[in-house]
């Protein structure tokens, strides 16, 4: 059965007609080309697939297309405008986050949503706030070194605001 | 992995919930957060006709302390459960038990109530509310019904909702001076369900004896179990290091695991032992603070 939804993507709405059981990963790499949101495991392990549902992130393996009427979704390729780094993008990028960049999406969509809830998150903290998210390749000490500088970075760019 | 096909229908009210559940039957499911029905439909373990959305119905999320009571409401998300104060300060055995459950993406989603209605020993809540002598209240055809826990959970993945029973709010006592509680499980990874969990909530009186006790153990039975004999041994007496050590070993002979990828039966036995001691310490020492 077909279902009509509307979404607000990256900040543009969308209206399209989504089965009841297309996945919103599915939805948003296929019926709206935004494939820097990945899949990895597909069963809601790893995390390559975290996206922001009102402003929370979610594992969009794990969530029906259908469900997400009505909300505002961000997806890696909205953090920063065309051509700019997000805080967070430009932290991994100095502190070495990431090697092959498979997880490197879901790692940021994660962390946004970490720092909004906790904006000066200790080691630990981060460690545990990234614990739904694999990486295979770095050993995660470059990711938490990553969201530490990012932390620090949006937090004097809040102050000088 | 796409589940099979499936009619989809959101609910705006649990009224509306329980007719759309009336209209289609056992074929149709409730799906609140969806994270644990989901994933078995996605690997076909769970195949129902029609999905209703419970999710969007309004005023089923909250946390709030009345009379002698806290009320939670069924699609309180995990993640609003870590992030209440009145969660942290008064009752940590649920921030004990949240910070292991899953992970904070899969926190944002799960509702405390899907937690306790998919009727799973593997999950943790349903120890929290064996301990705490928790009461679900559901609504269904004949209107609201307090089910008291020790008749909830029935068998695996069976529970005493009727199809179209709503589980609308989860009841637990209020903390009060001489309670505490105390929740941890042993996992393989980070986020892993439990290899085996235990929950303890104790009640004493002003000279320290102990009034009323609760023990929950997660994953280690078909069914949520409770720890009868060893409330019963520390029930009306003040509780000392060698009871605990009695029951400690209790746990270990009266749990029923079986071996699995997550360990032996004599590795959970062993573990259960340990943890019911530590958290009968952990909550004793909570309960005299
Ligand atoms: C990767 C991963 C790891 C996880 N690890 C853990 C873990 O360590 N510990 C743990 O406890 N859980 C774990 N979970 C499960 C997670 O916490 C679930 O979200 C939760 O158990 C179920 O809540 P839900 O709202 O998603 O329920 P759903 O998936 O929506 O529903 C589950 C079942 O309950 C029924 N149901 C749901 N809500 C109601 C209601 N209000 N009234 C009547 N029936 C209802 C549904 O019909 C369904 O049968 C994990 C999940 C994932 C994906
Ligand atoms: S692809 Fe969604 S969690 Fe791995
Ligand atoms: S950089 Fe390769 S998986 Fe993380």
């Amino acid at each position: 059965m077909k279902h009509e939804i509307t979404v607000t993507i990256n900040g543009e709405s969308v209206t399209a007609e989504v089965d009841s059981r297309l996945l919103l990963v599915h939805f948003i790499r296929e019926n709206l080309d935004l494939t820097g949101t990945h899949i990895g495991c597909d069963t809601s392990n790893c995390g390559a697939c975290t996206i922001l549902l009102d402003g929370k992130s979610v594992k969009s393996c794990t969530y029906l297309a259908v469900r997400a009427d009505g909300a505002e979704i961000t997806t890696i390729e909205g953090v920063a405008a065309e051509g700019t780094n997000h805080p967070l993008q430009q932290a991994f990028h100095d502190q070495h986050g990431l090697h092959c960049g498979f997880c490197t999406p879901g790692m940021i969509m994660r962390s946004l949503d970490l720092l909004k809830n906790n904006p000066d998150p200790s080691e630990e903290e981060i460690r545990w706030g990234i614990s739904g998210n694999l990486c295979r390749c770095t050993g995660y000490n470059n990711i938490v070194k990553s969201v530490q500088q990012a932390a620090k970075e949006m937090q004097n760019q809040s102050e000088t605001v | 992995m796409i589940p099979a096909n499936f009619t989809y229908h959101k609910a705006t009210s649990v009224k509306d919930a329980i007719a759309l559940s009336q209209t289609h039957g056992e074929e149709a499911k409730y799906m609140s957060g969806g994270h644990s029905l989901l994933p078995m439909m996605k690997l076909r373990f769970a195949t129902p006709e029609h999905i209703i959305d419970i999710s969007k119905i309004e005023g089923l999320s909250y946390i709030k302390e009345e009379g002698d009571l806290l009320k939670i409401g069924a699609l309180t998300t995990q993640t609003e459960m870590e992030h209440s104060a009145l969660i942290r300060e008064n009752y940590p055995i649920f921030s004990d038990a949240i910070k292991l459950t899953a992970d904070p993406s899969v926190r944002n989603v799960g509702t405390i109530g899907g937690n306790i209605a998919h009727g799973d020993a593997a999950n943790d809540q349903p120890a929290l509310m064996l301990a705490m002598r928790a009461t679900v209240i559901a609504e269904g055809t004949d209107g609201q019904k307090s089910i008291p826990i020790d008749e909830f959970f029935h068998g695996f993945y069976m529970t005493a909702l009727e199809p179209s029973d709503v589980l609308v709010e989860i009841q637990v006592p209020k903390t009060k001076k001489g309670s505490g509680g105390a929740y941890h499980k042993v996992e393989r990874k980070v986020g892993d369900y439990a290899t085996a969990g235990v929950a303890v909530h104790v009640e004493l009186d002003d000279s320290g004896v102990c009034r009323e006790i609760g023990i929950g153990l997660t994953n280690v039975s078909a069914v949520p179990m409770r720890l009868d004999r060893g409330e019963e041994l520390l029930r009306g007496k003040k509780i000392t290091d060698d009871l605990i050590e009695q029951v400690g070993t209790m746990a270990g002979e009266d749990c029923e695991p079986s071996s699995d990828l997550r360990g032996s039966e004599a590795y959970k036995r062993s573990i259960v032992n340990t943890i019911t001691k530590r958290m009968l310490n952990k909550a004793l020492e909570r309960a005299q603070q």
